[in-house]
C-alpha cells in the first residue's frame, strides 16, 4: 500500500524524523485554518499518488492566508494524470541550501534490504543513477543486524554527505530505519532531504509503501487505506474477502489461483482481438475452495459490474474436485435467484483437472439456460469473448 | 534422482495438527510420502492419527529430527507464527523447508532468508506462499495434488500453483521428474535459477518448463542463467501480459512497477536465451510436446 505524502510525513514525525510543521486539509476552509495556525509563508501541495504534481500546478507557495486560500481552492479538485486531488497538505517553508536523496527499500532480487543515498536530491534518482552513477550509494543492509549509529555513520560517509551534518543525519537515518522496520515498510524514501542555510537537516518529502501482509501487526494501518479512492466493486469484493481487481473490459473473469486467473485474462484478451477487441473486465481469484457460497459471492460482484457482458468461469480442479466446483456454480446461481438477483449474462464454464468428467455432467444435468460448457481454456475464452462482443 | 525431494525424503509437518496441516498430511501420506511426524509444542508427546497411520508430535523441529531422522519440513503454520517456525527449522539445520503459508510479511521472509544464509546455506527454503514440491511416484511435500500426473521426464518450476497443475495435467502422458512451486511472493527462498541448475544436473530430467509471472526481474535473470548454463531444452510461459501497471494481481509479488516487471520484457528475455515461450498454457504444453518428441 502506497501512502500519501501527508501520511508518510505523519509516520516520520511519529518516529522522530525531523519534518516541517504542517497538516492536511480536505476543504478550502480547513486549509485556511491551517494557514492561520502556521502563520506565515506556507507551501500548498496536492496529495496524489502520482509523480509530476509540481509541473501540473499542484504545488504552490503562499505568502499569506489569502494566497493559501486561493491556491487550496485551485488545487483541490484538480486532475493530475487522472487522479483527482481530494486533499492538500500545507507546511511551513524552509530555505534550502542543498538537496539530497535517501531511501531504504526491499531489494527483491537480492532478498535483502537496500539503502540508496545520494548528494544529488530533488530529482528522479533513476536519472541520477544513469547519468552520474558514482554519486549514488547503494548499500545492502543485513536484515539480522539492521542499521545502528555505526552503520548510519558509514552510510553518511560513503554517500559523501557533509561532515557538519553527520550527527543530525546519523540520527535521522537510524530513525528512518526504525520507521522502515517497525512499520513493516517496503519503501521509505526522502527526496529531497534538505540542508537549510542554518545547517539543519530536514525530510521535505515522505514516500512510504507498507506491506499489506503485515496488517495483522498494525491495526492502525487500516485507517491509512484510502477507501474513497478504491473502486466500489473492489471495496465490495474486499468485504466479502475476495481477491478482485477491476479492469476496463467486458468479459467478467472468475478463476481459482492467482497465476491461472492472470493467465485467463491474457487468453481472453487474445481471443478478444478476434471480436472487436473485447477485454477482461476484472481479475477475481476465488482461491482453492470454490464452494457454492464463495462462488455466489464472486458471481455477485462480477455480475454487478455494468460493463460485464459475459462471464468466464475458469477452474482447474487441483485440491478441490471439479464436481464440488460444478455444484458450487449451480448452487451459486440458485442462491442468486433466491435473493431475487437476475442473472441475465451468459456464463462460459471450463472445468478441468480432478473429477472433471463428473463436474461437467453435473453442469449438463442442471442445464441452466445461461451456462455454456466449453472444455478447453482457449476454446472457452474464445466463446466468452464472442458472447461479450454480441452482448455489447 | 529427481530434485530436492525423492523416495528417501523423511518429512515432518510444522502445524500438522491444524486444519490445513491435517488435511494435507493425510493427502501427502496417501500419495506415498514418507511423513514421519509433526511439530506442535502444545501437543508434544501426543500422537496424531491419519487413517490408521499414527504419527508422533514433537515439541521442536530439532527433537523431531533427532527422533525420526527427518530431512524435510513442510510449514503450514499461520502467518503470525510462520517466521518463528521457519527460523526454528533453519536453526535446526534441516535440509529442506517447504513454506506453504500465504500472507507472511516480507520483513519476516527477508529475516529467515538472512538467517539461512548466516547459517551457511545448509537449509534450502522453498516458498513461502507456494504449493510445494512433488517428485511424482516418489514423494510429495506440500499441497500439489499427487494424482494429476505420474513420473516422467519433464522438470517444472513455477511461481503459480494452479498454472503448475494446469501444465502438469496437459503433459500428464509424458510425466514429470519434479515440479517445484517456488511461490508468488516478492522474496522467496528457492528461485527459478536454483531449480534450473538442479534440473540441468538431474539425469532424469530431459526438458524443463518454466512458468513465470509479472513483477520483479527473476525471469530476466533466469534467462541470463539459461543462456550461460542450461543445455537442456526449456519452454516458458509468462502470465500477466494484459495486467495493468500498479495493480497487484493476486500474488503479493505480481505487480508491474513503472516500466519493470512486464510480461513482454520477460518473454523477450527468455526468447533471446533460446527459450520457446507459449502465449497460453495450452500452447506452452504443445511446445513442450514438440521438444520431447524431437528429443
Amino acid at each position: 500500500m502506497d501512502l500519501y505524502e501527508y501520511q508518510g510525513r505523519a509516520l516520520f514525525a511519529r518516529h522522530g524524523v525531523p519534518v516541517l510543521d504542517g497538516g492536511v486539509a480536505e476543504t478550502v476552509d480547513e486549509a485556511v485554518g491551517l494557514a492561520e495556525r502556521l502563520n506565515g509563508r506556507v507551501v500548498v501541495k496536492a496529495q496524489v499518488k502520482v509523480g509530476g504534481r509540481g509541473k501540473a500546478g499542484g504545488v504552490k507557495l503562499a505568502d499569506d492566508v489569502d494566497e493559501a486560500r486561493e491556491h487550496a481552492g485551485n488545487i483541490l479538485g484538480m486532475d493530475i494524470k487522472g487522479h483527482t486531488v481530494k486533499k492538500v497538505m500545507l507546511t511551513v517553508t524552509a530555505d534550502i541550501d542543498s538537496e539530497y536523496y535517501f531511501s531504504f527499500l526491499l531489494d527483491r532480487a537480492n532478498r535483502t534490504f537496500l539503502c540508496i543515498a545520494s548528494t544529488e536530491g530533488g530529482v528522479e534518482i533513476e536519472q541520477v543513477a544513469e547519468e552520474t552513477p558514482d554519486k549514488v550509494l547503494k548499500l545492502p543492509i543485513d536484515a539480522l543486524t539492521g542499521v545502528d549509529e555505526a552503520k548510519a555513520g558509514e552510510i553518511v560517509d560513503r554517500a559523501g554527505f557533509p561532515a557538519d551534518l553527520r550527527d543530525q543525519l546519523v540520527d535521522m537515518i537510524v530513525k528512518l530505519w526504525e520507521t522502515f522496520v517497525s512499520e513493516d515498510a517496503t519503501l521509505v524514501e526522502v527526496n529531497p532531504l534538505v540542508r537549510t542555510p542554518e545547517g539543519r537537516a530536514l525530510a521535505l518529502d515522505a514516500k512510504v509503501t507498507l506491506d499489506e501482509n503485515a496488517a495483522f501487526r498494525h491495526p492502525d494501518h487500516a485507517e491509512l487505506e484510502d477507501a474513497a479512492a478504491v473502486d466500489p466493486l473492489e471495496q465490495r469484493a474486499k468485504a466479502a474477502d475476495l481477491n478482485y481487481v477491476k479492469l476496463d473490459g467486458e468479459v467478467g473473469i472468475i478463476g481459482n489461483g492467482a497465476g491461472l486467473v492472470m493467465s485467463t485474462l491474457d487468453v481472453v484478451a487474445y481471443a478478444g482481438e478476434r471480436y472487436g477487441d473485447v477485454k477482461p473486465a476484472n481479475f477475481l481469484d476465488i482461491g482453492g475452495g470454490a464452494s457454492a457460497a464463495v462462488m455466489a459471492a464472486g458471481l455477485e460482484v462480477v455480475l454487478s459490474d455494468p460493463a460485464v457482458k459475459s462471464v468466464f468461469v475458469n477452474v482447474f480442479g487441483g485440491i478441490t474436485a471439479c464436481d464440488e466446483v460444478a455444484n458450487g456454480i449451480v448452487g451459486a446461481l440458485g442462491m442468486l435467484a433466491e435473493r431475487g438477483e437476475k442473472v441475465e449474462k451468459p456464463l462460459v464454464v471450463r472445468l478441468d483437472g480432478n473429477n472433471a468428467e463428473l463436474g461437467r455432467s453435473i453442469l449438463d444435468e442442471a442445464a441452466h439456460p445461461l451456462v455454456i460448457r466449453v472444455d478447453t481454456m482457449d476454446g472457452a475464452a474464445d466463446r466468452a469473448a464472442e458472447l461479450a462482443a454480441k452482448g455489447a | 534422482m529427481a530434485i530436492f525431494l525423492n523416495e528417501n525424503s523423511k518429512i515432518i509437518v510444522q502445524g500438522m495438527t491444524g486444519a490445513e496441516g491435517t488435511k494435507h498430511t493425510r493427502r501427502m501420506l496417501a500419495a506415498g510420502s514418507n511423513v514421519v511426524g509433526g511439530v506442535n509444542p502444545r501437543k508434544a508427546g501426543t500422537k496424531a492419527d491419519f487413517d490408521g497411520n499414527s504419527l508422533p508430535v514433537f515439541a521442536t523441529v530439532a527433537e523431531a529430527m533427532a527422533e525420526t531422522g527427518a530431512d524435510t519440513t513442510v510449514v503450514f503454520v499461520p502467518p503470525k507464527f510462520a517466521k518463528d517456525a521457519v527460523l526454528e527449522a533453519v536453526d535446526a539445520e534441516i535440509g529442506l523447508v517447504v513454506a506453504i503459508t500465504e500472507g507472511i510479511p516480507v520483513h519476516d521472509s527477508v529475516a529467515f532468508w538472512a538467517q539461512s544464509q548466516a547459517k551457511g546455506g545448509k537449509t534450502r527454503i522453498i516458498g513461502p506462499n507456494c504449493p510445494g514440491v512433488i517428485s511424482p511416484g516418489k514423494s510429495n511435500a506440500g499441497i500439489i495434488p499427487a494424482d494429476i500426473t505420474g513420473a516422467g521426464r519433464i522438470g517444472l518450476v513455477s511461481k503459480s500453483g494452479t498454472l503448475t497443475y494446469q501444465l502438469m495435467y496437459e503433459l500428464r502422458d509424458i510425466g514429470f521428474s519434479t515440479c517445484v512451486g517456488i511461490g508468488g511472493d516478492p522474496v522467496i527462498g528457492t528461485t527459478h535459477i536454483d531449480c534450473l541448475a538442479a534440473f540441468q544436473d538431474d539425469p532424469e530430467t530431459e526438458a524443463i518448463v518454466m512458468i513465470g509471472e509479472i513483477g520483479g526481474d527473476a525471469e530476466e535473470r533466469a534467462a541470463e542463467f539459461i543462456k550461460a548454463n542450461v543445455t537442456k531444452p526449456v519452454v516458458g510461459y509468462i502470465a500477466g501480459f494484459t495486467a495493468p501497471p500498479g495493480k497487484t494481481m493476486g500474488h503479493a509479488g505480481a505487480i508491474i512497477s513503472g516500466s519493470s516487471g512486464t510480461a513482454d520484457a520477460k518473454a523477450k528475455a527468455l526468447e533471446a536465451a533460446g527459450v520457446r515461450v507459449g502465449k497460453t498454457p495450452s500452447e506452452t504444453a504443445r511446445l513442450m510436446r514438440d521438444v520431447v518428441k524431437a528429443g
